[in-house]
């Protein structure tokens, strides 16, 4: 009687951490899934919104346009960035001792989950690697945007 | 490990063809022995001219003035080394730092009755030159105009003067069309500080902008200009606006957006008004059309009132260089005609970039007469350039020698060429 009963929780056991574990890739597999697909939507805004001035490269224009590529801006505070695209950005930058004149323009037309695309997009190309911002976060930031 | 070893057999292959393309001369009608000795620096240039390159990395070389003694003084955008000035004395075929100064970047310097005139993006100072045109105290030079309007955005400030003591500098518009300061497109209020021509006493010290006189309007942002002496008359080059297909998709497509506007030459007179940001220039139909901003629709054309261009040129080329020809050295055709330095565009991606070359314009009587021509191209280092990050070298400040030979500067790595005509 009690070996049974040890025997059916181990069975159960056994199978609720197959179950588990089973969940848990399905979810990695599935957050890899989302990010690839945010990814190549986000390219699409680039390409419609960001590309002319901060070309296909990521580099920018000398002088006049940031690059995208490894700067503090891209990859550090996630809510910073989001405010960027929302508010636009006009001041002065400094990376790798140049500085850009360029102002950019806001762009809060573009929908939270636009702005989250293109954003993933940005953190994981020209060489960037970075996690994903997600709609949410933008639905966030753009609720407690005083501007 | 089968598609491993096969790409490793096809690769090396592949590189073969590239390698022929790239080590072929570029041009088979000139003799071989030159191409080996210079190359012309990498430019292609008509027959007859030649091309050194006789200082390289100076820094971010914007315009420059080349002395009666063959000296070369070169703004620089930045400071380099805390300087942002360099005095170049020429040697042989190498032009080499002899001094630096000014603790200032900026764009615009040229000499004027013994003084060399200089400019941050908010100030213009002079410095009294000795009787060999060297600067006699580099650490002291006297303010004509502080305080500009510079607000990041086309806030390089070029300079030129007339022959009756003024000074004629560009306060560009810091936006591309406005939009932002006149969301309803009643009228663009900031034309009354920038998007425009000043002009200031050369020799009075301590001037604001408030001080001198808003001598054209209308003009977006002005990077190259000069004083036509055959017709005593400022003439600029105005970059064109931005944008057109990114802000309007319904009107203008992908490709209209990266060859238009036109980038305009304007022959100025006192209180012209070339008309942004409530129009732009079609180089293809020659019209002054309404911007979209402004009620138009890529087809309505603009009142009639505002100022023509006097010569066009295809769109976002970055015209940042301007200098009328007044040498003997080169042929004829060239006497007081214009060239211009075109920096080279950004706007046109995801289309091909254009520019980046030295244009010839020729003069008659003062106008533009018949169509321009390239006259030195090579400087970005590809046929084909798909972002600006690409080009090795873009061409930005023109000044012609003692000689009739001509100067230009690169603003990325800081190349000075120097232009010959050999005969």
């Amino acid at each position: 009687m009690r070996v049974k009963k040890i025997a059916v929780i181990v069975v159960l056991l056994v199978l609720s951490s197959t179950y588990l574990r089973a969940q848990v890739k399905h979810k990695v597999l599935h957050h890899h899934v989302n990010i690839a697909a945010s990814i190549a939507r986000g390219q699409q805004v680039y390409i419609q919104n960001c590309l002319t001035c901060h070309q296909a490269d990521g580099k920018g224009v000398q002088r006049m346009n940031p690059p995208l590529i490894q700067t503090t801006y891209v990859l550090g505070d996630k809510k910073k960035l989001i405010t960027i695209v929302l508010n636009g950005f006009n001041e002065d930058v400094q990376i790798n001792g140049q500085s850009f004149s360029n102002s950019m323009t806001p762009h809060n037309s573009l929908s939270d989950q636009q702005i989250a695309d293109v954003l993933t997009y940005v953190r994981n190309s020209f060489t960037n690697k970075a996690s994903a911002v997600t709609a949410a976060q933008v639905k966030l930031v753009r609720a407690s945007n005083t501007k | 490990m089968k598609i491993n070893s096969l790409l490793s057999l096809v690769l090396p292959l592949a590189v073969i063809p590239a390698l022929i393309l790239t080590t072929q001369p570029k041009n088979n009608d000139q003799p071989k022995k030159h191409i080996i000795a210079a190359d012309n620096a990498g430019l292609t240039l008509p027959a007859g001219f030649g091309a050194d390159m006789i200082a390289d990395n100076l820094g971010g070389a914007r315009h420059l003035a080349v002395t009666p003694q063959g000296d070369i003084y070169v703004k620089l955008s930045d400071t380099k080394d805390g300087k942002g000035i360099l005095f170049l004395h020429q040697n042989g075929d190498k032009a080499e730092v002899a001094n630096s100064f000014g603790d200032y970047g900026g764009t615009g310097i040229t000499i004027k009755n013994g003084y060399l005139y200089a400019s941050s993006n908010e100030a213009i100072y002079r410095y009294k030159l000795n009787d060999k045109n060297e600067v006699i105290d580099p650490a002291s030079p006297e303010t004509i105009v502080s305080g500009l309007t510079s607000h990041r955005t086309h806030n390089s400030k070029s300079i030129v003067l007339d022959n009756e003591g003024n000074i004629y500098t560009n306060v560009g518009a810091y936006t591309n069309i406005c939009s932002e300061f006149d969301p309803k497109g009643t009228g663009c209020p900031i034309l009354n500080i920038a998007g425009g021509i000043w002009v200031f006493k050369a020799d009075k010290l301590n001037q604001k902008q408030s001080d001198g006189i808003r001598f054209a309007t209308g003009l977006r942002n002005v990077v190259g200009l000069d004083w036509n002496q055959q017709d005593n008359q400022l003439f600029v080059m105005q970059h064109g606006r931005d944008e057109l297909h990114n802000l309007f998709p319904n009107i203008y497509t992908v490709h209209q957006s990266a060859i238009l506007p036109a980038e305009c030459m304007y022959a100025l007179k006192k209180d012209d008004n070339a008309g942004w940001p409530y129009l732009y220039y079609d180089w293809q139909t020659h019209k002054k059309m309404q911007g979209p901003e402004y009620g138009g629709d890529g087809k309505k054309e603009a009142d009639s009132k505002y100022l023509n261009p006097v010569a066009a040129y295809p769109g976002h080329y970055a015209p940042d260089g301007l200098l009328f020809y007044t040498g003997n050295q080169f042929p004829a055709k060239y006497k007081n005609g214009a060239f211009i330095a075109f920096h080279g565009s950004w706007n046109r991606a995801p289309e091909p970039q254009a520019g980046y070359c030295v244009v010839f314009q020729p003069f008659k009587n003062g106008k533009p007469d018949g169509d321009w021509e390239v006259f030195a191209d090579g400087f970005s280092g590809s046929k084909s350039l798909a972002q600006p990050g690409d080009a090795i070298h873009r061409p930005c400040g023109l000044a012609q020698g003692p000689d009739g030979s001509l100067y230009v500067s690169d603003d990325v790595k800081g190349a000075i060429y120097k232009i010959t005509y050999k005969k």
